[in-house]
């Protein structure tokens, strides 16, 4: 049933490379920021990753969603260098990842909760010490502008470990912004924090895009986050992109009032209206 | 400093500056837990403590202790700087699988031989933090300074450190492939080498076919060099230069097989899964 909808015209499926993700930019078009080729990615004979193609512009904030097990984890690690595909390329800021990863280490961040940061370290010493490693001139101003920003002072000069996973989740956000990447992959971004904070970590990061000109792409399970924040979201399943393009897109292709019915009727196999 | 120009030097190939926030990091730990740096005196001190007095005993009941005064204390501190160079090397990596910390580690523009120049660099700390309290003591309550050995000590003092760096590396490359249910190596693996090395005895005690294992232990030239100063008052060159060509030797295997794990690690997603 999926494979049948997924053929229409309006709403590109990945497979058919119909998003037009394979035509080269022209002269005019910014390089993509991210940019995936026939991404495969296999754990002995589970394919995890099906050949995936997709790009992403420079400023825009893109979502990767997907049920568990879909292949959204498996996609991030590949996108930042812990993992190596099998095969297919992927192209971050213009370099090469699998040849020139370290050009652009620096230039990008992640936070996900399946790392964690030193619990035993303080918030503070934490931050100093990723400071240092990604080269931050000035560490403690730095410190001093997240601190501020994700409402981190009075946590400052307390163990990881003694935090809430809310404030957790805060910490390794500052983690991922040291550096002020121009790509944050973020996973699960808002997933233990509490409606308030979701909401202002939500505006601070879209702030932080529009100053920066950031690129942010996210794999999330919140259908509400995924709609305030992204201008483009691809759907995995089983491995494979099998929709894409605009929130409001997808809940107009699919007749539906949220994206989450969206997620929902391709999750369970139901075509569109 | 603009992000372009942090996002340069994070580029570089070499970074002192990596090298030293991850010192910085296991110097945290240390400095946040007083628990801990007595830990890594704690067992140095109480084996010198028994070997003092079994040292004390010896000597009257045995000629060849009494001939070579300290022998065996300066055996248990030099066996220390053996372990404790291998434990303070795997511990500082295994802080980072209990922490969940190797994503994020290497996310970051952090090379893996910039890690294990870190790791290199804590086993150091550890170790002196481990074992010169219990020089302290073997100096204050069994009259013997283990400087006496001189200038031959420094060259001893590294190449165990050495061969325990080797000996961490293999530990720390089965850890990242195997995960967590391989740490116990990190304390176990060294009781290995010790009856091969001629810790307390000399190598020519052992049989024959297992004297030939122990001449490829550069442990083995180490405390038969210690011997020969003690005993014979000379500094045998050669037992140091074998040493250190066979550290030489097993470090770069043993490198070769660290790399070769991360790389395995890498392709099978270990590094996003480790610790859990």
């Amino acid at each position: 049933m999926i494979d049948a909808e997924a053929r229409k015209p309006d709403i590109p499926h990945m497979d058919d490379q119909a998003s037009g993700d394979t035509t080269p930019p022209s002269m005019t078009t910014p390089a993509p920021s991210i940019d995936v080729r026939g991404l495969t990615k296999s754990y002995g004979s589970v394919r995890a990753v099906d050949g995936i193609d997709f790009s992403v512009a420079p400023g825009e904030t893109a979502a990767l969603l997907g049920a568990n097990g879909a292949g959204k984890t498996t996609t991030i690690s590949m996108l930042i260098g812990l993992l190596i595909p099998d095969s297919g390329s992927i192209t971050v800021l213009g370099e090469d990842m699998g040849r020139h990863r370290y050009r652009v280490l620096g230039r990008i961040n992640l936070s996900s909760p399946y790392v964690d940061l030193p619990r035993r370290l303080t918030v503070e010493e934490n931050l100093k010490v990723f400071g240092r490693l990604y080269g931050i001139g000035d560490i403690p101003g730095r410190i001093d502008e997240l601190a501020q920003e994700l409402d981190l002072g009075p946590l400052l000069r307390r163990p990881s470990g003694a935090l809430s996973s809310g404030q957790r989740s805060r910490m390794a956000l500052a983690k991922a912004l040291i550096n002020r990447p121009e790509v944050l992959f973020l996973d699960e971004p808002t997933a233990s924090l509490d409606p308030d904070t979701a909401d202002r970590i939500r505006t601070y990061l879209t702030e932080y895009k529009t100053q920066e000109n950031a690129t942010i792409f996210l794999a999330s399970h919140n259908m509400t986050e995924v709609e305030r924040m992204c201008s483009k979201v691809m759907i995995m399943k089983a491995g494979r992109i099998v929709r894409s393009g605009t929130p409001q897109e997808l809940i107009a292709h699919f007749g539906r009032t949220t994206l989450e019915e969206v997620f929902l009727d391709i999750a369970r196999d139901r075509s569109a209206p | 400093m603009t992000s372009r120009d942090s996002a340069a030097r994070s580029a570089a190939a070499f970074a002192p500056r990596r090298i030293g926030a991850m010192v910085l990091r296991y110097v945290y730990v240390l400095r946040g837990s007083w628990p801990r740096i007595v830990e890594l005196a704690y067992w140095p001190l109480m084996q010198m403590v028994m070997w003092g007095f079994i040292s004390k005993f010896l000597a009257t009941h045995s000629s060849w202790v009494a001939q070579g005064a300290g022998v065996l204390i300066g055996a248990v501190l030099l066996w220390d700087v053996l372990f404790r160079g291998q434990l303070g090397f795997s511990v500082s990596f295994l802080e980072e699988m209990w922490s969940r910390n190797l994503a994020n580690l290497f996310v970051s523009p952090l090379r893996p031989y910039e890690f294990v120049a870190a790791l290199i660099t804590m086993s150091l700390i550890r170790t002196l933090i481990g074992v010169l309290p219990a020089v302290l003591l073997a100096i204050l309550f069994y009259q013997y300074s283990v400087f006496d050995l001189g200038l031959p000590l420094v060259a001893f003092f590294f190449l165990l450190l050495m061969l325990g760096w080797a000996v961490g590396l293999v530990i720390t490359a089965i850890i990242m492939r195997f995960g967590l249910g391989a740490e116990s190596l990190a304390w176990i693996a060294m009781f290995a080498i010790a009856p091969l090395s001629g810790v307390f005895y000399p190598v020519s005690v052992l049989p024959e076919w297992l004297q030939l294992v122990s001449w490829a232990l550069p442990s083995a030239y180490v405390f038969e060099g210690m011997r020969a100063v003690i005993f014979e008052g000379t500094v045998r060159l050669d037992h140091l230069a074998t040493a250190l060509a066979l550290n030489f030797v097993y470090i770069a295997v043993a490198a070769a097989i660290f790399f070769y794990a991360f790389q395995v690690s890498r392709r099978q997603g270990l590094l996003v899964t480790m610790g859990e």
